[in-house]
């Protein structure tokens, strides 16, 4: 009877096949496309597919097919293939100046997967930076930025604090050291400690101590408790996370990777880009919310009127929502995003119905309350205004063009006197909430960035990459079969098959996890292949050996593989904790190589030992073996 | 087909005053190269401006230099990477208020770039910029902290696996040659000065993974021997494990080459450095692998009844007289 027991037969046959089949995708070559999506939640329809085609051909540029692709997190687009990259650069070129301002043409790829592989969710590998060509940026967060920021809030929400309770003080003061919170001056031990009670009770995220008094000076020091001011520094780097995601998936980019890396730095990668001037100016828009008075919506005709002939009433500006509806808001403004301290979607208490909760610092609260004293029951807009300076080098010398844009995120009926703390309420879905809660909160970033590390890898320099990455592929795994077939013979020729399919395994794997295949993954998986034959050698000596020492050949294969198994098994665990030191490492190209190096260690001892066993156990099994041709 | 014998008895560790002398002085040679010449970082390491420039017709590095300091960039590092029509030229940028924008600390790398591309193209219009990369200062000094938090976790890792799976001294004796091969390795790169960025890193990392691949297998063999073996002189097991393992300790070496070299060779520049490293690596871990290791386990006193499966103590026997 063999010894392969008839489920590691079945098993072998379903990875091989599974494999094959995921691994299959990525022989489909992506087509060069150009994606076209909306900036501002404007329409994406048939019109205007018919619109990008008539441009496209009357620019006479051939495209391949044009389709509109729903996608729910990240709105609809209109996808144009095209047969070649320079069509493609040519159709956004001509397409940028039909759309305008509302649209957006990035470039992009389109999948060739034919629709029964998607179907099972076979997809391709996706291509990192150095293989696609496109702009790297390295972020790091300005954590001291975080503290300035808070500690200067504080102040201004002590002042007032202590005016409010009509505690007198002589004066309210950060200290000089970053870090050390707020210092306030009193002029009696008494009035310190109501003081210190009434910022404790009303702030507690401030620890308060007593400091030094010379003579009628008692000074209180508040500062952020460490903890405090850790929770603060991650929430910065989300907040910058979330705004940035924002603003460059209003560039249009396909698929940007935008992740934290480590405690303060922000990796962004935008594949296809290759101006970083467009995505630098994005990444460093400063934006701003403004409350406003609102005087009329879509269903007034005083808009109408202003959309159609363009006449705005002096005191009134138009602006657009996000869905392009027009509105007619007061020039005047009541609080700034500058004065808005946290908003948090929930729901609200009343009705369960999604609400944001908006918090504003004592200044905002102030002209709040006044302002919804006399005004219950007329509407307030709150306007998203972003800045951007666009950067364009001529002649040598940088020329800068600010752009500010105005988008009225959120309009609705003052319910009543309101002042720090309010509740916007009658918003369609808790999605919704969140995202206006993003908005209000993510209009500016938590902390100043800075660019530390910036790469553009031009589109030829990728497609050569990927050219050099899979001959060496192509050639290692060749050389290295032919050698094994010559010095092992059949054993060499069964392990030659399980060698190739642990190619096709690793892709497949590597598929279907996501992993971008970088070039360093790719000398990764150069050096898996040259490893995993390891294993095979030393299974092929140990049955050389067995048979010297006089083992029938079935009882030589039977110990070869006994014998081998706890050898290849420690061999490869200490190479397992080597590659997972590796993957540790950031998340620049070591990381790539470091995870195709633990994927195809783990696939090639599946590969090595049980494919090949059982092979050789198909091919010897049942037969009188007099040699072994090893 | 067969290239070693398989009765091959040859006496390592007869030659382990020799072996293990030429390995400390190797492993003395290397710190004295890592500490006068250093390691030749790249631009991951030391941050900087780095410019890939293709031409269309053959340029040779001198002209792209002398062009470099025509245009007012000095000390650019200039080196052809494959073929003659491709140069990478890296260069810290001056600290200059020309390059930072206003509101950033970091030099503007636009800038830069179009001040390099005008100096090359003043004597070559064929001139074109192919990829740009900018690198501050503080990354790398994360990134060396962060490859000496691995290379610390890979050992401290395999020691302690060692340890478990075969007994104290294999640990020992794994980890110590681990240090030679590592030191030596970059006592190569260091002494060809090849340039030590990031993917020679990760590579430098690989050998320790390969490396203790090869010793394990020879320590398997050492523990089954042992454990087979009536009378065990400790000299003689070890030197029948390393000889009954020769074959596949040079075969495996020579496939992993074969593959390794088609990657030089095919790869392309960016890989270049991780592929001869890897070679070297391959070659240093061999070596040690034959003629250190197991040297130092005899030193260290290794013994059969230290790799006895443990049995449990039956106490019915330990009750009888």
């Amino acid at each position: 009877m063999s010894d392969f027991p008839r489920w590691k037969y079945f098993l072998v046959a379903v990875v091989l096949v599974l494999g094959t089949l995921y691994g299959l995708p990525n022989l489909y070559l992506p087509k060069p496309a150009v994606q076209v999506s909306a900036t501002h939640n404007a329409v994406i329809d048939q019109a205007l597919e018919q619109k990008v085609t008539a441009a496209l051909q009357a620019a006479k540029i051939a495209y391949l097919d044009a389709n509109i692709k729903h996608d729910v997190s990240r709105g609809d687009s209109i996808l144009i293939g095209f047969a070649n990259g320079d069509q493609q650069k040519a159709a956004a070129d001509a397409l940028k100046p039909v759309l305008g301002d509302d649209y957006t043409a990035a470039y992009n790829l389109q999948s060739t997967v034919p629709g029964w592989l998607s179907a099972i969710g076979g997809r391709p590998m996706p291509l990192g930076l150095d293989l696609q060509g496109g702009v790297r940026f390295l972020m790091a967060v300005d954590q001291n930025d975080v503290v300035d920021k808070q500690e200067i809030r504080y102040t201004q929400d002590i002042t007032s604090l202590l005016k409010d309770k009509k505690i007198p003080f002589i004066s309210v003061a950060r200290d000089p050291v970053r870090g050390q919170g707020v210092n306030v001056v009193l002029d009696s031990a008494a009035d310190r400690s109501t003081a210190s009670d009434a910022i404790a009770t009303e702030y507690t995220d401030l620890s308060v101590t007593d400091g030094a008094n010379t003579g009628n000076r008692y000074i209180l020091n508040a500062s952020i408790k460490p903890n405090q001011l850790r929770l603060l520094a991650t929430s910065a780097i989300r907040q910058n996370l979330a705004t940035l995601s924002n603003r460059i998936n209003a560039l249009g980019v396909s698929e940007p990777v935008i992740q934290a890396q480590g405690e303060d730095h922000i990796s962004v990668e935008l594949a296809g880009v290759q101006d970083p001037a467009e995505a630098k100016k994005v990444i460093g828009a400063t934006a701003t919310l403004e409350y406003v008075a609102g005087l009329g919506d879509a269903r007034d005709p005083a808009v109408q009127d202003a959309v159609k002939t363009g006449n705005v009433p002096p005191d009134a500006h138009l602006y657009y929502g996000r869905r392009g509806e027009p509105y007619l808001v007061s020039k005047s403004i009541i609080a700034t995003g500058d004065e808005l301290v946290d908003a948090s979607s929930g729901n609200d208490q009343q009705t369960g119905s999604p609400s944001v909760n908006v918090t504003l610092n004592s200044a905002g609260a102030a002209k709040m309350l006044e302002f919804t004293r006399d005004n219950v029951g007329k509407p307030m807009a709150v306007v998203y205004v972003e800045r951007v300076v666009d950067t364009k080098i001529v002649d040598g010398k940088e020329v800068r063009t600010p752009k500010t844009t105005y988008t009225v995120i959120n309009y609705a009926t003052i319910n009543g006197v309101f002042s720090n703390k309010f509740q916007t309420t009658g918003l369609g879905s808790s999605k919704e909430a969140s995202e206006l809660a993003l908005l209000l909160k993510g209009g500016s970033l938590a902390a100043s960035m800075d660019i530390v590390q910036e790469g553009v890898i031009g589109p030829s320099l990728g497609q050569d990459n990927i050219d050099k990455g899979l001959k060496a592929v192509l050639l290692g795994l060749g050389l290295v079969l032919v050698a094994a077939a010559i010095y092992y013979k059949l054993f060499g020729l069964v392990a030659d098959v399980a060698l190739f399919f642990n190619l096709v395994i690793l892709v497949a794997v590597m598929s279907m996890i996501g992993v971008t295949l970088t070039m360093p993954g790719i000398a990764g998986i150069v050096l898996t292949l040259g490893m995993a034959i390891d294993a095979n050698v030393l299974i092929c000596e140990r049955v050389r050996e067995e048979l010297r020492n006089g083992s029938t050949p079935l009882a030589a294969i039977r110990a070869g593989y006994e014998k081998a198994w706890a050898t290849i098994l420690d061999a490869n665990v200490t190479h397992l904790i080597a590659a997972l030191a590796l993957t540790t490492m950031g998340s620049g190209p070591i990381k790539g190589f470091g995870v195709t190096l633990l994927i195809g260690i783990l696939t090639s001892m599946f590969t090595s030992v049980t494919v090949t066993h059982a092979i050789t156990a198909l091919i010897h099994h049942g037969r009188k073996l007099k040699t072994l041709s090893v | 087909m067969e290239i070693f014998s398989h009765n091959s008895n040859v006496h390592f560790l007869g030659l382990r005053k020799v072996s293990i002398g030429i390995a400390i002085l190797l492993m003395i040679a290397s710190v004295a190269l890592l500490a006068t010449r250093g390691l030749n970082y790249g631009l991951d390491f030391t941050g900087g401006v780095s410019i890939e420039t293709t031409y269309d017709k053959p340029v040779s590095v001198e002209d792209v230099r002398s062009a470099l300091d025509k245009g007012g960039i000095e000390n650019a590092v200039v080196q052809s990477v494959g073929g003659t029509r491709q140069v990478s030229i890296r260069f810290q940028p001056k600290d200059d208020s020309h390059y930072t924008v206003p509101e950033g600390k970091s030099p503007n790398l636009d800038l830069i770039v179009n001040d390099v591309a005008k100096a090359l193209q003043a004597p070559r219009p064929d001139a074109k910029i192919a990829g740009k990369e900018f690198v501050g200062p503080q990354v790398g000094e994360q990134l060396r902290s962060d490859g000496v938090t691995a290379a610390i976790f890979v050992i401290i890792g395999i020691g302690v696996y060692l340890w478990i799976r075969f007994e104290r001294r294999f640990a020992v004796a794994a980890l110590a040659t681990e240090v030679h091969d590592v030191l030596v390795t970059l006592g190569v790169i260091s002494l060809v000065q090849r340039e030590f960025d990031l993917t020679v890193l990760a590579s430098v990392l690989a050998v320790i993974g390969y490396s203790i691949n090869d010793k394990v297998v020879v320590f398997d063999r050492i523990r089954e021997l042992f454990r087979s073996s009536r009378k065990a002189d400790p000299e003689e097991v070890l030197n029948r494990s390393i000889n009954s393992t020769l074959s596949r300790t040079i075969i495996t070496s020579l496939f992993t080459s074969i593959a390794m070299a088609a990657l030089y060779f095919f790869g392309g520049p960016t890989v270049h450095g991780f592929a001869i490293t890897m070679l070297i690596g391959i070659l240093v871990g061999t070596l040690s692998s034959i003629f250190v290791a197991s040297p130092i386990l005899l030193w260290l006193g290794v013994s059969k009844k230290d790799l006895m499966p443990v049995t449990k103590e039956n106490p019915e026997l330990a009750r009888r007289p």
